[in-house]
């Protein structure tokens, strides 16, 4: 049986997954909707605020699923109910977008469908079970996550926007010049290693 | 998004992916696993044969299955076949080396996320040949392959003065850590696509041919 055998605090918890291991500058995750929707502040944090909304509910239905799984006795099917689950999560939130804001729906364009495959997504659910958080722990390390996908997103949107007003060299415009903010930015936040108690 | 010359051959196809269409470098896709396991040369290598393998497999699978995929549901099928064949794959690596499934950890199971995987199964395996299909796997398994060595060696090396846990550069070298820990890996990426955009820019200056880089395309 699949048990919390984690005693972590939830704050602790929430601080850990939004600050000191950053989803996007600490473990890599949702890289490309991180270089691809960050070129302007308004879109990317509303892109942010969807894909924390994701996270959050893919963090309970990876929860649930663990446990109906371990019920049934199938770990191996795992990955494939997860994925399937999003899947369908991230199309009904674009049928609701594309209803309450369509001009919204315009601006995240090709990157709301391609949430299902964002790895930060599957990855929290993922980490939920690794992590082996009880059911409270588990939301809370799913909106801190999401929370920290948000913020970075936020903070390389801005970065970016101020970019535009200088003229870099032709070699290094474009993704290469993302990546070097993003490189200095998961500097900036390693700088939180430690808040939160653990490793 | 990607040109796909109708007219080349195999090897064409397969070369193409390698290194004119390269998916890191050139198309800059799958870069979370790319940036995340590069950070000593054997989990890149290990990582860039687990998702080829996955290429591969799921793009045979969804060639030969083609014809009886409905259109409207082809984006959840290709993800299930993958899905199925990444927790093959995960399954295998345990079994061969549980060292290795630690050092990967969930980066093996996010294979199935991987927008290279999804995006050759959309954009070529779908409507071409199962020999076409499968050079064009190979090719760009290949080509994700060697960008991640390309990262993984530059990373240890300058990281801990080793590549393949073989110290190359003497004892006396003061490994810069900074290159083992997170910003190494955006700086180190950053800088090898530098280095082949000016590589590309000067080969088409030389020819005289205008030629526009295709900057982040999606996933």
């Amino acid at each position: 049986m699949v048990e919390a055998t984690n005693p972590e605090s939830l704050w602790s918890i929430f601080i850990r997954a939004s600050l000191v291991n950053n989803f996007v500058l600490a473990y890599f995750l949702g890289i490309c909707p991180f270089l691809g929707v960050s070129g302007k502040l308004q879109t990317a944090g509303r892109m942010g605020l969807a894909v924390a909304f994701v996270m959050l509910i893919a963090t309970v239905c990876g929860f649930a699923i663990e446990r109906v799984l371990d019920w049934i006795d199938a770990p191996f099917l795992n990955l494939i109910s997860l994925i399937a689950v999003i899947a369908t999560t991230v199309q009904l939130i674009e049928m609701f977008v594309k209803k309450v804001s369509p001009t919204l729906f315009r601006a995240l364009g090709i990157y709301l469908p391609l949430m299902t495959t964002n790895c930060a997504i599957l990855g929290v659910a993922l980490f939920q079970s690794n992590h082996g958080y009880g059911f409270l722990q588990a939301v809370v390390f799913g909106l801190g996550a999401g929370v920290g996908f948000w913020l970075a997103l936020v903070l390389i949107a801005g970065l970016r926007e101020k970019l535009d007003l200088v003229d870099p060299p032709d070699l290094v415009k474009g993704t290469a010049l993302t990546l070097v903010l993003a490189g200095i930015l998961s500097l900036c936040f390693m700088g939180f290693s430690g808040i939160g108690g653990g490793s | 998004m990607h040109t796909t010359d109708a007219a080349a051959s195999e090897p064409g196809v397969f070369a193409n992916g390698i290194w004119k269409q390269n998916p890191v470098l050139v198309q800059v896709l799958g870069m979370c696993p790319v940036l995340a396991v590069s950070n000593t040369t054997i989990n890149a290598l290990a990582m860039g044969l687990a998702t080829a393998s996955v290429l591969i497999l799921s793009s045979a699978t969804v060639s030969l299955l083609r014809h009886w995929i409905p259109p409207q549901a082809r984006i959840v099928t290709f993800i299930m076949v993958i899905a199925t064949f990444v927790t093959c794959v995960d399954y295998l690596v345990q079994s061969i080396s549980i060292e290795l499934h630690r050092a990967l950890g969930a980066f093996l199971s996010l294979i199935v996320v991987n927008c290279l995987v999804l995006g050759r199964a959309e954009a070529f395996a779908s409507q071409q040949s199962v020999r076409r299909s499968l050079a064009d796997a190979a090719g760009m398994g290949c080509g994700f392959l060697f960008a991640l060595l390309c990262l993984g060696t530059v990373r240890e090396l300058v990281g801990s003065g080793q590549v393949f846990g073989y110290p190359l550069l003497g004892d006396r070298y003061q490994g810069w850590a900074i290159m083992l820990l997170p910003p190494g890996g955006f700086f180190s990426l950053a800088g090898w696509l530098m280095f082949f955009r000016w590589w590309t820019l000067r080969r088409h200056s030389a020819s005289g041919s205008t030629f526009q880089l295709s900057g982040p395309t999606d996933g």
